[in-house]
Order: structure tokens, then sequence, then C-alpha cells
């Protein structure tokens, strides 16, 4: 074992190794104590916030929870949250699995322009355009009202959906085809000769080969699109209407000056930050799993 | 003839859909940003005025659009800086020392890139809270009751107090990019290096960054695009501009013209600006960083 092998300078070394601890502790100190302290004050009462900050809560209040829920609303935000994310990564899934397969692995007429029109598409970013598209809605909705005396687009989680969907789909079929791209033609071949046609041999044998590329771009995606609130804010406009969680909490964040329901948003806080801790948390444990069985086999 | 059709069948029926659902969300809307910067609209009714360049000369005389330059810029300058340093620092330290509990503070570190931007904004609103927050009252203890700090209502103050949750927020992004790339470094050199008795900064600056700086130039590129979207959303859940426009950035002004304002135009014409911006000053910084080069 030459790397553990004690090298003469490494007894003076004790001191450095001291503040780098120390430095390595502040930056950790300065993440925990801040996410921890949200989960803290998502039990105080509101008369608690008044004083000094790190008094630990005088119960478990959880009342601030049942008021979130119901009282502000944080229940429904939650379902419409977990509809508008469900219904993207699945209209995600279904449109860019099979065009990241086909232009990564098929040449035919046109294909390199559009693979370089995805490729172009990695360019654009969300917030720019995010003003034009709820200007086509607003004009798609006034020419839907005049015909049918209802509007679609606006105010529709659905439609916050596809447009989250259809945002993040250069980045998803740049990955995507990135690895599909890597995996040898033999397998085609041998389909073919089988007798499958392109559709079986599509999602029967190269679908599942790309299963971690197809989790990756779930991991990703869910994170994007949990957190997402620049185009959910814009589109959903109506104030007893769907929200999505952070853009109702956002809400509750302008109001809270005026009524000082300072509990409620803490628990609301803790809501839309739990999903994702809890996701990061398995996901850690199934990457290190993976290290390890890959170690087994090498 | 016929595998041939089935073929072709196939191929549009797989390739169509997402290219409709690119066309309509993104070409469509990025070539109107494009055309809207050429008219004067007040967006809900329905008469657009063709006025040429007039949106772009009126830009060039808004003090306001200005100042959300200096903002940006200031960002984008602060940020990318602090953010590199921490990050480098703790990816070498992360890689080259051995450590107990490395694994714990690598996924510690990256918890900040998993939280919306919502829930940062409102820990750090908690943390600069002028009387009950978490900075003034540790503070308290060293400066006693003199009057209390105002984080996020100074307007000369506020924009660093933004480009601390930034940071905050950016570190461990970064970090791990940068540990991927240094880990990949053979140990052999360092051992060496060790031999002869260079010290540990010395290996950072001979060793680490010369080997990853092909890494390092990508990731300027990511600050630069990444710092004006990032800047927005803090901006525009943290202080939405205020106070009195101290914390205007680029989009976010953008934003405010064209979707508050209703002056759709003006804000397009914004947008042009910024994005060409973006490119322009991406290019550049790939240029002047550009070195051979070099492979272990």
């Amino acid at each position: 074992m030459n790397t553990k092998q004690k090298t003469a300078g490494e007894k003076s070394d004790t001191l450095i190794k001291a503040i780098i601890y120390i430095v390595l502790c502040m930056l950790a100190v300065a993440i925990i104590i801040p996410v921890a302290w949200v989960f803290m004050a998502s039990v105080k009462q509101n008369s608690e916030f008044y004083g000094n900050p790190f008094t630990l809560p005088q119960g478990i209040h959880l009342q601030n929870f049942v008021d979130a829920w119901t009282k502000a609303r944080m229940g429904d935000y939650f379902m419409t949250s977990v509809m508008v994310t469900a219904v993207a990564l699945a209209i995600l899934l279904l449109v860019a699995l099979p065009a990241a397969y086909v232009l990564s692995r098929y040449k035919f007429f046109g294909s390199k322009l559009i693979n370089g029109g995805f490729m172009a598409g990695l360019f654009i970013n969300v917030n720019y355009i995010v003003v034009p598209i709820f200007l086509m809605f607003v004009s798609g909705d006034r020419i839907l009202n005049n015909l049918f005396g209802h509007s679609f687009f606006l105010n529709n989680p659905f439609v916050v959906s596809v447009v989250l969907a259809s945002t993040t789909l250069p980045f998803t079929i740049y990955l995507l085809s990135g690895y599909l791209a890597t995996l040898p033609k033999d397998y085609e071949e041998a389909a073919y000769v089988d007798g499958a046609g392109y559709f079986t041999t599509m999602v029967r044998i190269i679908l599942p080969m790309a299963k971690p590329s197809i989790i990756t771009v779930i991991l990703f995606e869910f994170l994007a699109y949990w957190n997402e609130y620049i185009i959910s804010m814009t589109m959903l406009t109506d104030p007893n209407g769907a929200r999505t969680l952070p853009v109702g909490l956002l809400n509750l964040m302008k109001a809270q000056n005026a009524k000082a329901e300072y509990g409620q948003m803490y628990a609301g806080l803790v809501l839309v930050m739990v999903p994702t801790l809890i996701l990061y948390m398995c996901v850690q444990k199934k990457l290190t799993q993976g290290m390890t069985l890959g170690g087994l086999k090498g | 003839m016929q595998k041939n059709k089935a073929r072709s069948r196939f191929i549009v029926a797989c390739v169509a859909p997402a290219t409709i659902l690119a066309f309509i969300f993104l070409v469509i809307p990025t070539f109107n940003v494009f055309r809207m910067s050429l008219f004067r609209w007040g967006g809900y009714s329905p008469n657009q005025q063709f006025v040429g360049l007039d949106n772009f000369i009126t830009l060039m005389k808004d003090e306001n659009f200005f100042r959300s330059c200096r903002n940006s810029i200031l960002l984008i300058v602060l940020v990318t800086a602090v953010t590199l340093f921490f990050s480098l620092l703790f990816a070498s330290i992360l890689t080259r020392e051995k450590l107990k509990g490395q694994n714990f503070f690598r996924v510690i570190f990256y918890i900040p890139n998993i939280l919306s931007v919502v829930v940062i904004s409102a820990i750090f609103s908690a943390i600069y809270d002028a009387n009950n927050g978490l900075l003034n009252s540790i503070l308290g203890l060293f400066r006693g009751d003199k009057d209390p700090i105002y984080w996020m209502g100074d307007q000369k103050l506020v924009i660093y107090s933004l480009a601390i949750a930034m940071v905050w927020q950016a570190i461990g992004y970064y970090m791990v990019m940068y540990m991927a790339s240094m880990s990949s470094i053979p140990e052999s050199l360092y051992e060496s290096a060790n031999l002869e008795g260079a010290s540990r900064i010395t290996q950072f600056f001979s060793i680490t960054l010369p080997l990853i700086w092909t890494n390092i130039r990508t990731t300027l590129t990511f600050f630069i695009i990444s710092n004006i979207n990032m800047s927005f959303l803090f901006v525009k859940a943290m202080t939405n501009g205020g106070p009195d426009g101290a914390t205007e950035v680029f989009l976010s002004y953008m934003y405010k013209q064209a979707y508050t304002n209703s002056t759709y135009g003006y804000g397009m014409a914004i947008g042009v600006v910024v994005f060409t911006f973006s490119f322009a000053l991406a290019a550049i910084v790939n240029k002047v960083t550009k070195r051979d080069p070099l492979e272990f």
C-alpha cells in the first residue's frame, strides 16, 4: 500500500489538517444550520418568532402544518405540483426517448438539420422566452373565447406541464442520445434477423439498456420541475386558481409581512423541501451502492 | 420497398412530436423575441406598430437599464470569482486530502443545489432579517445593541447580500464538477511532487490547476450564462428589484418592462441586448483563457 505510507513531512501536517477540518466544518455548518433552522421554525408558534431566533421551540406546534395545508391552501398547491411534475415527466419521456433514439442511431433526410436544431436549443434559456410564450397563450385564449366561449391555455396546469417538458427537450435529447449512441449496432441487427419490427426493437431491446441514462434524466428533471417557478408564476395567473407549491409559497412570503403568519410559511417551506431532500438522500445511497457493485465486478 | 416505407413511418412517428413541440415552444418564441423588439406593443391590444430600432435607441438612454447592467455585471464578476475560489478550494481538499467523513461533506455541500430558489430566498430572508434575523443576532453578540444592520434594506448592502446567497447556492455544484476532473489526475504526479518537497499550494498551482484548465474554461461560460439566469430567479423571489431598483438585474428589468409594465416590445429589445451580451462575453472569456491543453 504505497499511498498509505507515511512520508516524513506528515507529522508537521497535523496543524494544516486541523485547519482543513475547521474550514470544512464551517461550510457544512453554514449549510446545515439555515436548513435545519427552517425545520425548527416550522414547529414554532407565531409568538415565538419575536426575539432570539436561535431559541428552541417551546413545543412541537404541528398546527402550523394543518393551517398551511388547509388555510394557506398548501394542500392544493402540493397536489398541483405533484400533478404538474408527474405529467411533465411523462410527456418528456414519451416524446424525448423515441426522438433521441432515432436521432442518435438513424440517418435520414434532414437528420443533420434536426440534430443541429436541438443542439442550438440548448442555448435558449426559458427566462428569455417566457413572455412570448405567455403572449402566445393570451392570443390563443382570445381566439378560443370568441369561438367557444371559454379559454384553455392560461391557468391550466396541464399546459404548464407541456411547456416545462417542451423547454427541457433539447437538454434531455442531448443527454439521452449521448448515451444511446454508445450502444453497439449489433443489437438492432440481431433483432431484425429475429424478425422484430422497428418499434419492438426500440421498446424491447434498446430502451431497457438505456435505463441508467433514463434514471439520470428523471432525477434531474424532477428537481427542475418541482423547484421551477418562473413559468408557473407566469402561466397560472388566477389568484384563486391552481398554483404550484413554489408559487404559492412566494405569495405567502410576500403577504407574510402584513399578516405575520411565520409558522405557516415555514411549514410550507418544509413541504417543498422534504420531497427533494428525501430523493437526494435515496440517490446518494443508490450511487454508493452502484459504485461498490461495479467495484466487485471489476 | 415495403421495408423502406415502414422505416420512414417509424422515423417520422418518433421524431415528429419532439420537433413539433420544440418548434412551438422554443423556435417560435425565440423568433418572436427578436421580431417584437422592433415593434411598439401594449400586449393585450392587437395593434402592433412597427418602430424599427426605436426601442433600442430608447434603451441606450435608459438610466434604469444601465443600473441593471451595472448590477448584473457586478454579480457576474463577484459571484464567479468567489464561487470559483471556494469550489476549487473545497474540491481539491476533498480529492487530495485523506480525511474522515469525506463523503459526508460532499453530500452536505451539494444540498443547496437541490433546493428551490424560493426556499433559498426564504432562508436568506430569515437570515438577513434586520430585527430577528439569524445574522444580526449572531453579530449582536459582538456588536452589542447598536442599530441593526439592514442587509436587505440598505441600498448599498443589498446587492452583496444577494451575491452571498448566490454563492451559497452555487459552491456545491461547481465543486462536484471540479472534483470529477481532479480525481482523474494520476496520483503518481502528486507522489513525485511530494518526494521533491513541494507544498500543497505549489502542487495545486503547478499540477492541479493546469491539468483541469479545460474544465475551468467550460465552467466559466456556465458561470456567465447561469449567473444571468440565477440572478433573475433570486431577485424575483427575494427583492423584486428593490429597494428602489438597487438590485434590478438584466432579466428582472426585462420581465418588469414586458410583463408588469406591458411594454412588450421594449422588454424584448432588452432581451435581445442581454442575449447578445451574454454570448459576446462568453466568447471573449473563452478566447482570453485559451491555453494549449496539457495532457497527463
